[in-house]
């Protein structure tokens, strides 16, 4: 709070200064995403063709989805804990419901999206911590996922898997997908004028609130756009591994947590990056194909997502402070 | 009065927890006829020790203030418990030298997530999920396909009971009420009390605040190598998974107890009776014959539950 009036006052003799220092900032998580590829094409140069790509940024797509979804919540200085099992539940009902009953699975995903909502204005109107509500979330969506299918099964919707695992000319699928997303995410949040409103409500909430924005509309516009992204990413996960499971999704929350901070994201103050979500999770998921080829065991692929997120911090917190040092 | 005095239980969602664990006993009773309900309140009393233990560590933690979360609580726990197996090797006589080992994993752990707080300025809670990565990693190099069994002494140490209540709850009964004096009569305590409610003013106050961060985080890491070792011993052998329940487990213990998530106000009591109600919540569920999914679902419509009536926290600032 106090760091907020600090660096306002120096922001006008450092202008000089801060223009390369958030152009590093931001070219930050595409510059680990290079590396890593660099790193895999050095090691093994047919891991970069078409197939190569496509075959490791495949199960890069629900995470990004699942990367996007977290910072929407992250943006107005939320964390959701739930994530990862509200990703389990999306999958196993699309691989039950969706392909037995369609109607009956759009349902039931249109009203996870629903709870979603409501979370979000519980949240806001009963100034509950979101850390807490999101952790009895987790539980909840893991019991109906657990529910639904008690045993790892199921089958993905034809149309579901045949989206998945479609080809597209010279470039990738999932370079693509995460493109478009990427893109459509970012025009929307940090393009559009309402989006702008939305970040903002996660920097300084009281402006928003006395420039005559619904603080409530904007908690529960954030928390849906999550459950749909959430859903998204479930929907993604099953098209490409075709059957289900309870816990499919468990270890989407801290990774989507991971991939927001590496994208640039911050925790509180609405500063957010939907390019850099993306690519942060993409660089998460490729983490474990340069182990791979490193010929390190795999029992090191976690220690070197957190590596990775480290470095990145590392090299963030320097940059930040050669910034103050020119002060 | 009547209504003055629910109104003076809703403001103290702790005191809730242990009539919600009186309720939950008193109603799994009841579908057993009295059967078992001597043995379920020793297999509670037994399992709660963990989560009050991984609750004292996250207490302390999650009092510094907003953002201060201890995610790697539960890598520690599942290296710390490789490494108090590992290192007593099955063996009586090196029982405190495998405590000794699980205390240093843990201390060190601590030390680690300050350093990465401190020298990368990131938030705790990112600082720890990574930290967590690294040490799941390490866990898993280390403890490979390892299955030791803990010294014979051990195991009877960490499940001899005296009247139906377990030596290990006594011993923690005894902790907390230390930890309840480090917390409200020692400087530290105090200063991390001060911190969580306005860092600013506590720094300007002279508290000397980033020691202060440094040592909670140390004693939330050598808390969890302590309660990795005994889970360990407890469990008969060490697992890398043993410790995951225990981050959710513990979080829920520290608001079901009472502390606020804001920071600054911590509940010692309360975490002893949101320990017994959620795991005699589990008893009672498993003594209904319900499905593992009827029992999550349970468990989190109470949390939320708890949280939603104790809510409306107004910050302190």
């Amino acid at each position: 709070m106090s760091s907020v009036s600090a660096s306002s006052a120096a922001r006008v003799p450092l202008n000089r200064f801060r223009v390369p220092r958030r152009f590093l900032r931001a070219a930050l998580p595409g510059l680990s995403l290079a590396l890593v590829i660099l790193g895999i094409g050095e090691l093994n140069p047919r891991a970069v063709s078409y197939f190569g790509l496509n075959l490791m940024l495949n199960l890069g797509i629900p995470v990004a989805l699942a990367t996007i979804a977290q910072m929407f919540v992250i943006t107005v200085n939320d964390l959701d804990l739930s994530i990862g099992t509200f990703v389990s539940f999306v999958g196993c009902v699309a691989a039950t419901w969706l392909r037995d009953a369609p109607l009956l699975g759009v349902a039931v995903l249109l009203g996870g999206i629903g709870v979603y909502a409501l979370l979000g204005a519980v949240i806001y109107l009963r100034n509950v911590p979101s850390i807490v509500v999101t952790l009895g979330m987790f539980f909840v969506w893991q019991g109906l996922a657990i529910l639904i299918l008690p045993k790892p099964g199921g089958k993905a919707p034809v149309w579901l898997h045949a989206l998945m695992n479609f080809r597209t000319p010279y470039v990738p699928f999932p370079i693509v997908a995460a493109l478009v997303i990427a893109l459509v995410v970012h025009a929307g949040l940090m393009r559009s004028s309402y989006g702008a409103i939305l970040r903002g409500s996660g920097g300084n909430p009281s402006a928003i609130g006395r420039a005559g924005w619904s603080l409530l509309k904007i908690k529960v516009t954030m928390f849906a756009l999550a459950g749909v992204f959430g859903v998204l990413s479930g929907l993604a996960l099953i098209g490409l591994t075709t059957s289900a499971d309870a816990n499919i999704g468990k270890g989407y929350t801290l990774l989507s947590i991971a991939g927001v901070i590496l994208g640039g994201g911050e925790f509180v103050g609405g500063r957010t990056s939907p390019i850099g979500a993306v690519i942060g999770a993409l660089t998460l998921t490729l983490a474990g194909s340069l182990l791979n080829f490193m010929r390190i065991s795999p029992d090191w692929q976690v220690g070197a997502q957190g590596a990775i997120l480290i470095i990145v911090l590392a090299a963030r917190a320097v940059i930040n402070q050669t910034g103050g040092r020119a002060s | 009065m009547r209504l003055a005095g629910r109104i003076d239980l809703l403001t103290r969602p702790w005191v809730w927890s242990y009539l919600g664990a009186l309720l939950v006993w008193l109603a799994a009773i009841a579908f057993t006829h009295g059967y078992g309900a001597g043995g379920m309140l020793t297999a509670a009393l037994a399992l709660a020790v963990f989560c009050v233990i991984t609750g004292v560590a996250q207490m302390f933690v999650i009092t510094l203030g907003p953002g201060n979360v201890d995610l790697s609580l539960p890598a520690n726990i599942g290296l710390a418990s490789a490494v108090a197996m590992k290192v007593m090797h099955g063996s009586d006589s090196l029982i405190a030298a495998g405590l000794l080992a699980a205390l240093g994993s843990g201390i060190g752990i601590g030390i680690g997530n300050y350093l990465l707080i401190r020298l990368l300025r990131i938030p705790p809670i990112i600082a720890t999920l990574s930290a967590s990565f690294i040490i799941q990693s390490t866990g898993i190099s280390y403890g490979r396909g390892l299955q030791i069994k803990p010294p014979p002494g051990f195991a009877a140490f960490t499940t001899a009971q005296t009247a139906g209540i377990p030596l290990l709850a006594i011993g923690t009964a005894v902790f907390t009420v230390g930890a309840g004096i480090l917390l409200h009569r020692t400087i530290f305590g105090r200063s991390v009390l001060a911190i969580g409610q306005n860092p600013r003013a506590a720094w300007l106050a002279g508290i000397a605040v980033e020691r202060v961060r440094c040592a909670t985080y140390v004693l939330s890491g050598a808390l969890g190598g302590i309660s990795g070792a005994l889970l360990a011993g407890y469990f008969r052998g060490s697992s890398l998974e043993i410790g995951d329940e225990y981050l959710l487990a513990s979080i829920a213990c520290v608001v079901i107890g009472g502390t606020s998530v804001s920071g600054g106000k911590a509940n010692v009591p309360g975490l002893w009776g949101a320990a017994l109600f959620l795991v005699l919540l589990l008893t009672m569920l498993n003594t209904f014959g319900v499905s593992a999914g009827i029992r999550l679902l349970v468990t989190g419509f109470v949390i939320i539950a708890v949280i939603i009536a104790a809510g409306g926290q107004k910050p302190l600032r």
